[in-house]
């Protein structure tokens, strides 16, 4: 098995603010617009070095995303910050008509994703926005794992043109991805060959899916473990091929299962080739206060409902 | 500036085109869009400084937003009257495969529009991007935008014209379309807007009003003395006050034609009130 360590726990909410930070310097069509969470984004930095880039908008969302649309109407690469919640429910119809239908260039960054936002509970803590986003035809939707991630996801969305949704989150996790990696957009990087099971993982869940691998090599089973960053569009064919050799799978993913990544694999493998699936995810319900490691247990977000759910999907081969 | 007499005529021509296109597929929002007539015609003729090739980034010329997109129908007769597309493009309004959707968008390749409306509240926002993209772009031209008066319900537009003051949009001027209707009735009635221009003022805007909101002369004045007020640090509001379904008597004063369209008869008759002077489509 292929060895990963981690460089020292990071938030990845800081990988996006060190990839604004570049951007701010090599591109000088990147702007950005904050809704008053300029330090949870990370965003200071590039507020500081780019005053006349960067846009406080103040708590006014749907206006944030009003804005970004305009600002494309004459070449700016608008990246817009603000909790994951705020960022997509919150706005969905200004989001559905003055970006995504109407083919703009906004780049929708999302932090606090998830249970792991903690303590301030469920009404901050989104579990359904991957699939509200992923539903808006052309809109790009990517979760990263690490810090080294999302910088390279940011510098590589910055590139792409059309809208895309960026969610990430706020605890400090493991570092382990490379340093210089390239990100490429929609294409799934396998993290282990294994033979047994398939792991598909987004977000904080890969670290623990690898995690969970281990694991399931002292048992003796073989699991393959992919990280797909990015749920659309969404690498099908990394997804097959893995199934096709292991006959089996686990999705896993912070995210409510109805409309999340595990959804879409599904849908991939009903189309193509059906196998044993199960689903790491929480079960159609909102989250609540406590730290992230305990909201990750309670709604079997770990490692360990990874390894259970692994040996469901072997058995029902 | 251009003969006035042209844009007169040109002013009854777009009420025609506007009637034909709504009675031809039985659907779409004649009222607000007769009520408009001759601030459209008034921008696009006279008013804008723009281009002949429709770009969208729109760098060197003044931009125009319809922020309540249903009435599409005047927006459409305009555009095609000031050479975006051909005017008998107008025939396809609201069919299958059409560039002319219900309300209007980006999504179909339509040249003039710059970003999708309907669902309303969102066009000042909009609006300010692109105003700020403009500062950033060192490119002095002003951004246009329109609003209906019920539309200003929508909480949206406070948050965006909080920010506009706040951060001295001022190469921006919003016109609000003050017919005083909505689909359910008066707007006094349906959810009172109170004082409008007490409101903007408030919010640090600019304000002044157009008391003969159809009167292309009146128009043309206001606009103009608008548009001189820009750069001053404010952004620019103007309150048009027009009638709904100015222009054919049985449709005026009333928000039963908001987005009702004529039968073959009321056509007619609309159409007897308002005689071709350029050429149908």
């Amino acid at each position: 098995m292929k060895k990963y360590t981690d460089s020292g726990k990071k938030d990845t909410r800081s990988g996006f603010g060190a990839g604004l930070t570049e951007l701010g310097k090599t591109n000088k069509n990147v702007v950005a617009l904050c809704a008053d969470l300029t330090g949870s984004l990370k965003m200071d930095d590039f507020k500081e070095n780019h005053p006349d880039r960067f846009f406080q908008v103040g708590i006014a969302e749907a206006n944030m995303m009003g804005m970004a649309a305009g600002l494309t109407i004459g070449g700016k690469i608008p990246f817009t910050g603000t909790f994951a919640n705020f960022s997509t429910g919150r706005v969905y119809d200004q989001i559905r008509q003055s970006i995504a239908y109407s083919g703009k260039n906004v780049k929708i960054c999302a932090s606090h994703a998830g249970v792991t936002l903690g303590e301030d509970g469920a009404t901050h803590q989104i579990l359904e926005d991957l699939g509200l986003m992923k539903m808006l035809p052309g809109m790009t939707v990517i979760n990263t794992c690490d810090y080294n991630q999302t910088k390279a996801a940011t510098l590589a969305i910055a590139e792409h043109q059309g809208p895309v949704y960026l969610r990430f989150g706020r605890p400090k996790v493991a570092n382990f991805t490379p340093e210089d990696q390239t990100f490429e957009i929609g294409k799934a990087v396998q993290l282990q060959e294994g033979t047994d099971v398939t792991l598909v993982a987004t977000g904080h869940l890969v670290w623990e899916a690898l995690q969970a691998a281990e694991k399931l090599n002292e048992a003796g089973i073989s699991a393959e473990v992919i990280n797909i960053h990015t749920i659309k569009p969404l690498d099908n064919k990394a997804i097959l091929d893995s199934v096709g050799k292991t006959g089996g799978i686990v999705t896993a993913e912070e995210h409510n299962y109805l409309g999340g990544l595990g959804e879409s694999v599904a849908r991939v493998l009903a189309e193509n080739a059906p196998a044993p699936q199960e689903f790491v995810a929480t079960q159609d319900t909102f989250g609540e206060s406590g730290t992230p490691e305990q909201l990750m247990e309670k709604y079997g977000l770990n490692a360990n409902a990874i390894v259970k759910a692994a040996k469901k999907a072997i058995a029902r081969k | 500036m251009a003969d006035l007499q042209h844009l007169e005529d040109l002013v009854v021509q777009v009420r025609r085109d506007i009637l034909r296109q709504v009675h031809a597929v039985n659907s779409g929002h004649p009222g607000g869009s007769l009520g408009c007539t001759e601030f459209f015609v008034a921008l696009y003729q006279e008013l804008m400084d723009r281009k002949d090739d429709f770009n969208m980034d729109g760098i060197g010329e003044d931009l125009f937003f319809l922020s309540n997109g249903h009435i599409s129908p005047v927006f459409y007769s305009v555009l095609a009257r000031s050479g975006y597309f051909p005017v008998e493009e107008l025939k396809t309004f609201r069919h299958i495969d059409s560039r002319l959707q219900g309300h209007p968008t980006t999504h179909e390749g339509l040249p003039g529009v710059r970003v999708a409306s309907g669902s309303l509240g969102q066009g000042i926002s909009v609006s300010i991007g692109a105003a700020e993209a403009k500062k950033l772009n060192n490119d002095n031209h002003l951004i246009y935008t329109l609003c209906g008066d019920g539309e200003l319900q929508e909480g949206q537009n406070w948050e965006a014209i909080m920010y506009a003051a706040g951060n001295q949009v001022d190469n921006l001027i919003v016109t609000i379309d003050l017919n005083g209707q909505q689909i359910d009735g008066a707007t006094h009635n349906v959810l009172p807007l109170g004082n409008v221009k007490g409101k903007f003022e408030a919010f640090g805007w600019d304000v002044l009003e157009i008391e003969e909101g159809n009167k292309l002369s009146a128009v043309l004045e206001g606009m103009k003395k608008a548009k001189a007020k820009t750069g001053h640090g404010k952004p620019v509001c103007v309150l048009l006050h027009t009638v709904m379904g100015n222009g054919v008597d049985f449709m005026m004063h009333t928000h039963a034609w908001h987005g009702k369209a004529p039968n073959d008869e009321q056509l007619e008759k609309a159409l007897a009130q308002n005689p071709e002077t350029l050429q149908d489509y």
